[in-house]
């Protein structure tokens, strides 16, 4: 994992303090709010529907056990006892006192996080594939990659106002983790027939209230000039972004409006233009970064066996656990959507016990991943059966990897002051109904997610059945959507017709599995008899 | 009627006005007057609170309450967390707001 130096250390202090100072003279009125809103936005600290609200950034998604350890404890502290984890693997509290916030920030420093940039029109956190370092088919660990933009991005003069928001996600493997076409900038790490490493970029892609998929914009960028490429797209964006009209300022309207083409002929003057400028970091900090990043010592020689005599232990296994590129070893999830839960809530003692569970089972290392979900990258297979009686106990064995209650779900009304309608007692009741293993196990992979208003938090365009919370002259509606993916097979989810109550949502769910159920071919998931028959007897079962 | 709300600045929880100062339970709301834009301007300067609004609300058995459900949530707490809510004086304060 990378470790900060002296200057990243340095930088973070500094800002707490700052940020410290901030605080005290708003509360002594020496700002007003307009001026302080900015201000507290930059550190991630928001003015939500009960109070104020903190985004932590989790870099990628990765933590280790003392960072996991510091999350329980701003919960236990600070707030009511839990987080949230959200669908840009960063953590959210619900109950943050303002006079607090300094101090959270400045725990949060000791353990090399922060919640810089976790807001405004800026670079955000850049997100990553969950199984990184992990998986047999990544070229690379995209990483170091994403741990570099993270240091070129983090208080970039240019960038700190740009037109709107801006996020990148960073891949390394074909298998699509970390729904890489729908970000402002899509990077995958690749290598080309030469064998070198590259970066593929993707822009223009994003969900919220017009959903687009990134255009390929370069097929293959040298590594060393990884940096250098993503300022001239940032560059071109920002001279040309629109900020006249807010609902127009995201990257994918320009790249839309302008035309892939154009926009590539734009960018790649700029890159021109940027090359000889010295943008680009020394090989020597580059390796550095990638130093941070060797493999954990993994042993060899491990047993590939694994007792499946426990029947309970062996539908986990079978659903919750994925191939780890080394012998012996396994990536193990821990769903963090038990049956009637909220999706992505832990509380601290569950943060606590991951913590320690990743202490002992996987390297010290766990990671965040976009569908609210906690990973162990590196857990050796014999000790898989420990693993899963300890996650058992604490209630954190729900075998639902990708199942149908593996719901997405944005805070939605009961926590975002920009929601129309609540997403998780939606959540909920699709998970009491479909609550059978079997049944979901039946119904395969099928991807839920629902947001509570057009921002799309909820990644409702992506699911392969998708919800989203409409407000109907006061009162909550939920339009539902099919067809979607944010994988590798990306697709944007379309709207079946007019929406439903909250309980016909539920209804409307089953009614659309069932029309699967009676029509899929051979091992279809839900969202290839969608493609395969279209919308109409979706249509037809749903409306008649 | 019209009762006004706003949040706490210190700790952003949320409060509404009682007619002489500011409370966390919207049963103790009143109806306010003409006179709201000299509130709001007095309590924002005086650091009392922040987003100071009013919302349209009813009297009702259990108190005031505010029509629109995204202000009743905001009065109650999140519906699905019955351990964090601020109840008003009403035994089904559960499930009222849905
Ligand atoms: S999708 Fe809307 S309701 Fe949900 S968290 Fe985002 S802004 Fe809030």
């Amino acid at each position: 994992m990378y470790k900060y130096d002296s200057f990243d250390q340095q930088m973070v202090d500094t800002r707490v303090e700052e940020f410290r100072d901030q605080v005290e003279r708003r509360l002594a009125g020496k700002i007003t709010e307009d001026q302080f809103k900015p201000l507290r936005l930059k550190n991630g600290l928001y003015l939500q529907l009960h109070a104020y609200m903190l985004r932590v950034a989790v870099p990628y998604g990765t933590l280790n056990s003392e960072q996991m350890r510091m999350l329980a404890h701003i919960a236990r502290k600070y707030d009511r006892g839990y987080g949230h984890f959200t669908t840009r693997q960063n953590i959210q509290y619900n109950w943050i006192k303002l006079e607090d916030a300094p101090d959270i920030l400045a725990d949060l420093a000791t353990v090399e996080m922060h919640a810089i940039q976790t807001s405004g029109n800026c670079i955000r956190n850049i997100s990553s594939d969950q199984y990184a370092g992990a998986a047999a088919d990544e070229v690379a660990d995209p990483r170091p990659y994403a741990e570099l933009l993270r240091q070129w991005s983090s208080f970039h003069p240019e960038f700190n106002y740009l037109p709107r928001k801006f996020k990148f996600a960073v891949i390394a493997a074909d298998e699509d983790r970390a729904a890489m076409r729908l970000h402002d900038i899509g990077i995958q790490i690749v290598r080309n027939d030469a064998g070198e490493i590259g970066a593929r970029y993707y822009a223009g892609g994003g969900m919220g209230r017009t959903p687009m998929i990134a255009p390929l914009i370069r097929e293959f960028v040298p590594i060393g000039e990884l940096v250098s490429y993503a300022e001239a797209i940032l560059r071109v964006y920002n001279r040309y972004g629109r900020r006249d009209n807010k609902y127009k300022a995201r990257i994918k309207i320009l790249v839309h409006e302008m035309g892939a083409e154009k926009f590539i002929e734009e960018v790649e003057a700029e890159f021109v233009h940027l090359q000889g400028q010295n943008i680009d970091a020394p090989a020597a900090e580059l390796e550095r970064i990638i130093a941070h990043f060797e493999e954990p010592a993994f042993e060899s020689g491990l047993s590939e066996d694994i007792d499946r005599t426990d029947p309970d232990f062996a539908v986990w296994l079978d659903q919750n656990v994925d191939a780890h590129k080394r012998p012996g070893y396994a990536i193990a999830t821990i769903s963090l959507k038990p049956a009637g839960g909220i999706p992505g809530d832990a509380s601290s003692a569950q943060m606590d016990l991951m913590a320690d569970l990743a202490e002992q089972f996987s390297f010290d290392e766990c990671r965040v991943t976009h569908s609210q979900n906690i990973v162990l990258p590196h857990v050796r297979k014999a000790d898989l059966y420990a693993l899963w009686q300890k996650l058992d106990e604490a209630g954190l064995a729900s075998p639902n990897l990708d199942l149908i209650s593996d719901i997405i779900a944005c805070p939605g009304l009961d926590y975002c002051s920009l929601a129309n309608a609540r997403s998780i007692p939606v959540a909920q009741k699709i998970a009491k109904r479909f609550a059978d293993i079997d049944r979901q196990k039946e119904l395969g992979e099928l991807k839920l997610k629902i947001s509570g208003c057009i921002n799309a938090c909820g990644h409702h365009h992506a699911g392969h059945i998708g919800i989203l919370g409409v407000d109907r002259k006061g009162t909550e509606n939920y339009q539902l959507l099919l067809g979607g993916s944010g994988a590798e097979d990306v697709s944007l989810a379309k709207i079946t017709g007019p929406g439903f109550d909250e309980d016909g949502i539920v209804d409307a769910i089953e009614t659309v599995t069932d029309v699967y159920v009676a029509q899929r071919e051979d091992d279809e998931r839900f969202v290839d008899t969608y493609r395969r028959l279209g919308m109409a007897p979706f249509k037809e079962a749903l409306y008649g | 009627m019209k009762i006004l709300t706003g949040n706490e600045l210190k700790s952003g929880d949320v409060v509404w006005w009682t007619g002489y100062n500011w409370s966390r339970h919207v049963s103790d709301a009143i109806e306010v007057g003409d006179t709201v834009d000299q509130i709001i301007a007095r309590e924002i300067a005086a650091r009392t609170v922040s987003d100071c609004y009013t919302v349209d609300a009813e009297r009702t058995d259990a108190g005031i309450l505010p029509l629109h459900i995204k202000e009743k949530i905001r009065a109650t707490g999140p519906t699905v967390r019955p351990d964090l809510k601020i109840a008003p004086p009403d035994p089904a304060a559960g499930n009222w707001v849905i």
